[in-house]
């Protein structure tokens, strides 16, 4: 389609940036929130982290168990498919590799649950290899509740509703189960290079 | 909180959204800083009150910018409206406020989001609590409401800066003479004289003097800027509505 906005001049994107800004995305300083519902507030003293489904045997961790594994820092662009991209934001956590390394599996996805019931579904190839982690910091502060705290998962190569927040763990899968807004609509997979926001994209 | 998921998988299978040309066939200024865009879109899937499109612009050199609008009509209407507030050094709405005029064709896709949605069939109570431009969704559900001819009992509690900055006043004002719906103002940065409504920002005291009780269970939505999205979900959370009827939107950047 070649249909042109009369009179639109738009905004060029500052030089330098341009190769990491997907397509119909733009760069905010900001950090906006997006959330169906309230923010959940779980007490520290009761969270877990499990990883359950398809594997041999279960695994869950405390809060304390959780912050004594290895973590890393990590310095990521963020895509929102409400059209906003955050670069070089800087997170601290764990990695997914390090969690999945602790169960034994054979299946090729997993649904990230969370609390307040919010789900999302991803390829374990995505997960794996440096491509996740379980984050529960936030330019060197603990993760803010309304971003997610106190833990929230960071996918960074796909839209961002797939950073589920205030997760809580992994369900493996052997198929591909559309989570909460990939069964509203939003697309499966969410690669935004690819432009994959919504079903059919 | 199981609910969230239900309700997520209940809903329609979904077809490709492509993008269609809309014709603007009439602007309606609604405050010096909000204009309403009304679209002539000739394969428009009726949307559900809520429900929002995307916008994409495209200059002449290829260019493209893509923004999300709420749409403010109801289901009923043969048009769909949107209602846009002007940023001051923005890049999508200024052009939408300023440039566009009736009969230039804008490119949209949707509607857009199944959760932050209410059908009148779903009864009510309903509680809607909106900051500044956030009631543009909440008004397609009150318009819904009025369509639809149900009595669902309404209440919406709207939070603007002045009273020059309320969108929609005068047809709220006129809605409002259905007893079943109840309109709450508040203007938290000035009021005129003789002003017998609220004047703060909504905190819990006054949630709780304009919400039903959780016992009522009333179906909730909440749009606006961050803070104020935080604010009263979390203080109705408190006041012991269950999560999953808190359904809450958030326009963007600093204000999201
Ligand atoms: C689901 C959804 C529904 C929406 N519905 C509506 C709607 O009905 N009506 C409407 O007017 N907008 C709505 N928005 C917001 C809209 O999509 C744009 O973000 C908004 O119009 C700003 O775009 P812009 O290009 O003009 O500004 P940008 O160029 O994106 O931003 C310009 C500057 O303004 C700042 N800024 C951005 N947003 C705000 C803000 N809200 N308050 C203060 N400063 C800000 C930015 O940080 C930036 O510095 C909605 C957003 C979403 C995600």
């Amino acid at each position: 389609m070649s249909f042109i906005s009369r009179g639109f001049k738009g905004r060029r994107r500052q030089e330098g940036i341009s190769g990491r800004v997907p397509p119909g995305q733009y760069v905010t300083e900001d950090f906006p929130v997006l959330s169906a519902g309230p923010t959940p507030q779980t007490p520290l003293s009761t969270w877990t982290f499990t990883i359950n489904g398809e594997v041999d045997a279960p695994k869950s961790w405390t809060w304390e168990e959780f912050r004594a594994l290895p973590n890393e820092t990590i310095t990521k662009d963020i895509h929102c498919v409400t059209k906003w991209s955050k670069l070089d934001t800087v997170w601290q956590g764990v990695s997914l590799d390090v969690l999945l390394s602790e169960v034994d599996f054979g299946v090729d996805y997993l649904t990230a649950y969370c609390d307040g019931g919010y789900t999302t579904n991803l390829p374990i190839e995505d997960v794996t290899d440096g491509k996740a982690w379980v984050v529960y910091g936030f330019d060197g502060q603990p993760l803010a509740p309304e971003h997610g705290g106190p833990a929230r998962l960071l996918v960074p190569h796909l839209y961002f509703w797939k950073s589920a927040k205030w997760v809580r763990g992994l369900e493996l899968t052997r198929d591909d189960t559309p989570g909460f807004w990939e069964s509203l609509g939003y697309h499966d997979y969410g690669d935004p290079w690819r432009e994959q926001r919504y079903q059919g994209d | 909180m199981e609910h969230l998921v239900e309700q997520a998988l209940v809903a329609a299978p979904h077809k490709r959204l492509v993008w269609q040309l809309g014709k603007v066939v009439r602007v309606v200024p609604e405050t010096s800083r909000t204009k309403t865009l009304v679209l002539e879109v000739p394969d428009w899937p009726q949307h559900q009150p809520g429900q929002h499109l995307d916008v994409r612009l495209t200059a002449e050199d290829g260019y493209q910018a893509q923004r999300s609008y709420s749409v403010g009509s109801p289901p009923e209407d043969k048009h769909v409206a949107i209602t846009v507030e002007r940023l001051e050094d923005g890049e999508v709405s200024p052009y939408l406020t300023d440039e566009l005029d009736i009969g230039d064709e804008l490119e949209l896709r949707g509607p857009i989001g199944g959760y932050f949605t209410w059908q009148a069939s779903q009864g009510g109570p309903l509680l809607l609590v909106a900051g500044g431009s956030g009631v543009v969704p909440l008004m397609a559900m009150i318009r819904h409401r009025a369509a639809a001819g149900r009595e669902v009992p309404a209440r919406l509690l709207y939070s603007s800066r002045t009273f020059e900055d309320i969108i929609y006043r005068e047809e709220l004002d006129q809605l409002a003479q259905d007893p079943g719906l109840e309109v709450f103002h508040t203007l938290t940065r000035s009021q005129p004289e003789g002003w017998a409504g609220h004047r703060r920002r909504i905190d819990s005291t006054l949630l709780e003097e304009v919400a039903w009780p959780s016992q009522q269970q009333p179906h909730i939505f909440i749009c606006g800027p961050t803070r104020l999205v935080e604010a009263v979900a979390t203080t109705l959370t408190e006041l012991g509505h269950d999560p999953a009827r808190v359904k809450t939107e958030r326009f963007g950047p600093s204000g999201g």
